[in-house]
């Protein structure tokens, strides 16, 4: 028995890791729905969480994930693939090469494609029809390692600092996205795995920690922002800069789920629901964690 | 080449302070790869900064600086419009120059 428990409390704190950092980036929102609220759960912060805020503001104006956001610009607008095409015609949902706000207002339904999908779905959508490049070679190694980081990656890094300073606005207008939503939340409740795991094991109630983490609340509108805020992320451990797809296919490993599939239907839909929940909330851009 | 540095300097007070970012793996040498053996090192050794000709910084780094270096400084003089000039020298010979304008 105390076995098993040890296993999970080791499992947890890689999740909550990643968690304290959404925790930060939370800090002081631009325009916070509910200021009364942000300012009682800011009073209950430890000298733990202070420090790691302290670094964190240090950081955010020094983020190597500047260096992707400027190699992800490089990629967006270079001729490239089988196609010799570059990304400038991709739709992010707000017309063919408009990329201001458009971070903030997905995921979201693409007529062209029949699915609500997310930023890095909808990249690999493009450089698929595109630039020609096989959907397979991309979700092979999609996520960031001491070997490199993917294309996608820095792609979905300059997209997202397109949308630096707006706020969120996951539309809800499409059947498909409501659906989304639904399906969504039926997953981040959802229990299975080897440990009877779902989301809301850990991010279903207020005042969850782990260790020195704090864990937010995904449920709930106040600690929504911290889903959001922060990714993607440059993750100064191994100095690597990573999405929210690999937060997802992390959190799954963590909860020992079955492996989700790359840019899928799933995390779309978990992806819509956190998102949704965070609307309002203003973006601040790519985030940096521990 | 290697990757492009982002540079950013602001004139303040009568004084430029640079922010750079460097894209450098700063390898120290001491890991080891899977088979055990030592990843070789490879990181930045020298960084100068110039301004109008003059050598406003100049640094001597080890494999204690960690990768994807972030260095902040300031000097005096400079104006909004002039040019600052970046560059590091690793081990392995390897160079990156950079301009910025100062703001």
């Amino acid at each position: 028995m105390s076995s098993i428990k040890l296993r999970a409390v080791v499992a947890l704190s890689g999740l909550a890791l990643a968690c304290a950092v959404n925790a930060q980036q939370a800090a002081a929102p631009k325009k916070a729905p509910a200021p009364a609220a942000k300012k009682a759960a800011s009073e209950s912060k430890d000298a733990v969480t202070a420090e790691f805020e302290k670094f964190r503001e240090m950081m955010e104006d020094a983020s190597p994930a500047e260096l992707f956001e400027a190699k992800g610009e490089e990629l967006w607008k270079t001729r490239r693939g089988p196609k010799n095409a570059s990304l400038e015609q991709c739709d992010l949902g707000l017309g063919p090469g408009v990329l201001k706000g458009a971070y903030v207002q997905m995921p979201r339904y693409f007529a062209d494609a029949g699915q609500v999908m997310d930023v890095e779905r909808r990249i690999v959508h493009c450089m698929v029809t595109l630039q020609g490049f096989k959907a397979e070679d991309l979700a092979r190694q999609p996520f960031s390692t001491e070997a490199g980081t993917p294309d996608p990656v820095s792609l979905v890094t300059y997209v997202a600092g397109q949308s630096r300073g707006m706020k969120i606005a996951i539309p809800q207008k499409h059947a498909k996205e409501r659906e989304a939503y639904r399906l969504g939340r039926e997953i981040f409740n959802f229990r299975a795995g080897a440990w009877d795991f779902s989301c809301a094991s850990c991010h279903g109630e207020d005042g969850r920690r782990i260790r020195t983490q704090e864990l937010p609340n995904l449920t709930s509108r106040k600690d929504a922002i911290r889903a959001f805020q922060g990714w993607p992320g440059y993750r100064m451990t191994g100095g690597l800069m990573h999405t929210l797809q690999w937060r997802m296919n992390d959190c799954f490993r963590q909860q020992r789920f079955p492996e989700p599939g790359y840019a899928s239907e799933t995390i779309a839909d978990l992806l819509t629901y956190m998102g949704v929940n965070a609307n309002g909330y203003v973006y601040k851009g790519p985030g940096i964690k521990r | 080449m290697a990757d492009p540095m982002r540079i950013r300097a602001v004139a303040k007070d009568g004084a430029v302070i640079v922010k750079i970012l460097m894209s450098h793996e700063m390898e120290t040498g001491q890991r080891k790869d899977g088979a055990g053996k030592a990843i070789p090192a490879h990181f930045i050794q020298q960084v100068s900064a110039t301004w109008q000709g003059k050598v406003v910084l100049s640094a001597t780094w080890g494999t204690a600086i960690s990768k994807n270096p972030f260095l902040e400084f300031s000097f005096k003089g400079g104006q909004k419009g002039e040019k600052i000039q970046v560059t590091w020298t690793d081990n392995k010979g390897d160079k990156r120059t950079d301009e910025a304008t100062i703001n």
